[in-house]
């Protein structure tokens, strides 16, 4: 029994409200939201409530894993349990994701082809020709310009060539993430030699920054497309694979975002530093987006100063929280940001270059 | 660690504690069979007769789909993951799941799901009403305006799943006493290993396609509308890409059970136990590549129906190999019969019979001819009835002494046995015959041609629905009042469970035992 005597006990919280709040929270955001698009009153105010609850429950309840660990209570195997869901975590996430792409494959190979040559094709879709990027939906074949639900877009977003990719926002954005995941696995080497101050700050600052700049490119696109492309979520399959699998990306490049700040964050001293960067973000996304017809540029240096102070303020007030051998929130963190890189590669070669 | 449980309502609602959180997936779980029962005695009371008399045909359609989604995803599904909770720490010799707290969570998002869905029937224009596989254009273009809610059922409950799934893939891999290697572990744990990996590979598919209908029905995309571009038969093949997997995620833990319940009473050890892993681990590589044999009517091209059609059948092979498992394991066994081996062996000869018509409909010329019957309703309910739900039956009978300390009523539990057992085959035998006839499922009315068999599966259902009545009873009665229960409790049973007291302690396994 000699393996017994060396265990070291596995920690099982005595008891926890989080687990009840979190499912009262995430009711209710769901409850708001189909209240919401049913158009019921108050529905928005049921999504609020329930976002900022969920909020709250998250904040109690990774802060209360966070100072346990601190508190010595996490044996090797606990944190290997955590590795372990992590990682089964982005499995999921990827079947997500392979749903919508599964979906974009079959409309281009099989549902287009099939309106077109395919038996009712010719009774219902008469005129219509399968094409990608599809301009002209089965409904304008029909029905003309005059087409009730489905008018296809002016432009689309695919591959303008090699020669003019200097001048194509996804090239850009492809550069940026691509980047990103080489500076996020900089500062896990940093970590690893025990440079956890000044040095891994840096790198992981640099990658929020990236992040950053990547949606700001996502949303310069998404409002170019809307107002000078005519393509939008409804106009028809094209767009709404478009919006779908990019917009789905975004969310979790936002969501990949926050959780690479928060780790900066905690690895930043005192609640007034870390402040700082937080507004600072605030007021350089509000004073970019609320301009309506500020060019990209402009756009860029406004995020850009906020992220050279994220930078700025994170390479001088390093807290040393991470250690080599301790630092869960942070892998996690970067595996999951490794992991919209993968998704992003796969759009850039489906949507966009091969679109 | 020495914390006990707590006293009153909260030990409910804040436990980490595998056992109670067990327990409350498996009362959940019975609530729901009850309730879902309840839809099919509504179904089969309509149906008793020819012609329209209790429902009215939208009603109709609400029971049928409501019942579908109830039984699969809220009584099934939760009273397997009740079991894992209870007895995969138990059997691998961990102190607990890898993440308690995360746990409590899968359980508690279900109650709030299931009042969300249920609160639909209240709902103006009335509950959900295109089926449980929820086929566009009927559950987009034409479905009542409750679908929001539902759909965002479907999100919470996929969040459960996946979660419950996570905890027990990280227990499993990484909570095994030292000893317990992957291959010595009772075949119930390596069967929900790979049911957990199933659910992670195919809840978030159905996560993304209830968010295109829900994109479609309320943001104008076209993703199944033909007229901008999109396909109804896209949403079927998503659909069934997590349908297929989903019927294994409900029958793999019933293997697992079946697997660990027959030795014991044959008192033989298990027959070919890694040729059952390997076959468990087949069934699941198979299950993510025959989806399409669900819509061979829908206007697939020859080359899919054959490939879709030789795939399925293949599925009969590693199914072959625990069939025969089990009959050798029993093969010269010294086998008593007590209720769990009477459900268990029940399960084994009508599970093969569901797995035969099974094989009918893997034919997909044939299928044509059986598409959309009853006949399908016969197989799936084969499967379903004497399948997943006999064996968490028996998984009841078998582990509760175990969980309350207390031994069930033989005499009563052999009764249930017998009425279940032929509350079932009256329901469910005779709609082979009104399928091969040509009744259609799904419809309220029909033709007088079909009015015999139909009244005798009505007169089963109830029987069956009685039979469960008795279940609930039994079951309290053996909590209450049950007489002692040793810590073995079978003369024949073997595992780290049964090492343990019964009742089974608030904590077991909080330093690891060694397993030889």
């Amino acid at each position: 029994m000699a393996s017994n005597s060396e265990y070291q006990t596995y920690y099982v919280p005595a008891r926890s409200k989080l687990p009840l709040f979190a499912s009262i929270a995430l009711f209710l955001t769901v409850f708001g939201i189909a209240n919401w698009l049913n158009g019921n009153e108050g529905g928005q105010f049921l999504t609020l409530l329930g976002l900022i609850s969920m909020l709250a429950v998250l904040w109690n309840w990774f802060s209360q894993v966070i100072s346990e660990n601190q508190r010595g209570l996490n044996s090797d195997q606990l944190k290997t349990s955590y590795v372990w869901a992590m990682g089964w975590f982005i499995f999921s996430e990827v079947m997500f994701f392979a749903a919508f792409f599964g979906a974009l494959f079959y409309i281009r190979q099989i549902a287009l082809p099939g309106i077109e040559h395919g038996a009712t094709g010719e009774v219902l879709w008469n005129g219509f020709e399968a094409e990608w990027p599809l301009m002209t939906t089965p409904d304008m074949a029909v029905n003309g310009e005059s087409a009730e639900k489905f008018v296809g877009p002016d432009q689309n977003m695919s591959n303008p060539g090699v020669g003019g990719w200097v001048s194509w926002l996804p090239f850009w954005n492809t550069v940026l993430l691509l980047a990103s995941s080489v500076t996020v696995h900089f500062a896990h080497t940093e970590l690893k030699k025990d440079k956890n101050g000044r040095s891994f700050n840096i790198w992981l600052a640099v990658t929020v920054s990236l992040g950053l700049l990547f949606l700001v490119l996502q949303a310069e696109e998404y409002i170019h497309a809307y107002h000078h492309m005519g393509l939008t979520l409804d106009s028809g399959v094209y767009g709404t694979t478009f919006f779908m699998l990019t917009g789905f990306h975004g969310a979790h490049v936002t969501l990949g975002t926050i959780m690479l700040l928060v780790q900066l964050l905690r690895s930043t001293d005192s609640w007034l530093w870390r402040a700082i960067p937080v507004v600072a973000l605030i007021i350089a996304e509000i004073a970019a987006f609320s301009v309506d017809h500020m060019s990209l540029a402009g756009r860029m240096v406004i995020v850009g100063i906020a992220c050279l102070v994220i930078i700025a303020v994170s390479a001088m007030k390093p807290s040393k929280v991470f250690k080599h051998h301790d630092c869960f929130g942070f892998e996690a963190s970067s595996w999951y940001w490794h992991f919209v890189d993968v998704v992003w590669l796969g759009l850039f070669i489906f949507v966009y270059i091969l679109g | 660690m020495a914390h006990g449980p707590d006293k009153g309502l909260s030990r409910w609602l804040f436990t980490t504690n595998h056992k109670d959180i067990g327990s409350m997936y498996l009362w959940f779980s019975f609530l729901m069979f009850l309730v879902g029962g309840v839809m099919a005695l509504i179904i089969r009371a309509e149906l008793f007769e020819p012609g329209m008399q209790i429902v009215d045909p939208n009603f109709f359609n609400q029971m049928t789909t409501m019942h579908g989604l109830i039984m699969v995803f809220g009584a099934v599904m939760p009273a397997f993951v009740g079991l894992a909770n209870w007895m995969v720490p138990l059997m691998i010799g961990a102190p607990d799941m890898a993440l308690p707290r995360m746990n409590n969570w899968s359980f508690w998002i279900l109650p709030f799901a299931f009042a969300m869905l249920g609160s639909t029937l209240f709902m103006e224009g009335g509950a959900p009403n295109f089926g449980w596989t929820f086929y566009a254009p009927l559950s987009t273009t034409y479905a009542p305006p409750s679908v929001t809610f539902f759909i965002f059922a479907v999100h919470i409950m996929g969040a459960s799943s996946i979660m419950g799934s996570i905890n027990i893939i990280a227990t499993i891999l990484n909570m095994r006493a030292p000893g317990m290697t992957l291959m010595k572990m009772p075949l119930f744990v390596w069967t929900w290993l790979i049911t957990a990996y199933l659910l992670i590979a195919v809840m978030p598919v159905l996560a993304g396609v209830v968010t295109m209908m829900l994109m479609d029905i309320h943001f104008g995309t076209a993703f199944f509308d033909a007229a901008g571009g999109g396909d109804p038969v896209l949403f079927q093949h998503i659909f069934w890409f997590f349908g297929h997997p989903e019927v294994y995620i409900m029958i793999l833990p019933a293997f697992g059970v079946v697997s660990a319940i027959l030795p014991t009473f044959a008192r033989k050890p298990l027959f070919g136990y890694s040729s059952m892993v390997y076959a468990t681990a087949a069934i699941a590589f198979l299950s993510f590549i025959v989806w399409a044999h669900h819509m061979f009517t829908v206007g697939m091209p020859l080359f899919a129906e054959l490939v879709f059609m030789y795939a399925t059948m293949l599925i009969a092979v590693p199914t072959g190999v625990k069939v025969f498992n089990w009959v050798a394991t029993m093969w010269k066994g010294s086998m008593t019969f007590e209720t769990p081996m009477l459900f268990a062996i029940a399960f084994v000869i009508l599970f093969t019979i569901g797995g035969f018509s099974g094989l009918m409909l893997a034919i997909a010329p044939v299928d044509f001819q059986y598409h959309d019957t009853y006949f399908v309703v016969a197989h799936f309910h084969y499967v379903l009835v004497p399948g997943a739900i006999f064996s968490i039956t028996a998984g009841v009978y078998y582990w509760l002494p175990k969980w309350c300390g207390h031994m069930y009523n033989e005499v009563l539990g052999k009764t249930h046995f017998w009425l279940a057992f032929a509350g079932l085959n009256i329901t469910f035998f005779p709609m082979h015959f009104s399928g091969l006839a040509g009744m259609p499922r799904r419809i309220p009315d029909y033709h007088d041609l079909f009015a015999d068999w139909n009244m005798i599966s009505s007169i089963g259902a109830f029987l069956f629905g009685a039979a469960q009545i008795l279940f609930l009873y039994i079951v309290i009665r053996t909590i209450v009042s049950g007489r002692k229960a040793t810590q073995e409790v079978w003369e024949g049973s073997h595992g780290l469970e049964w090492t343990v007291p019964s009742p089974a302690p608030y904590h077991t396994f909080d330093t690891p035992p060694e397993v030889k």
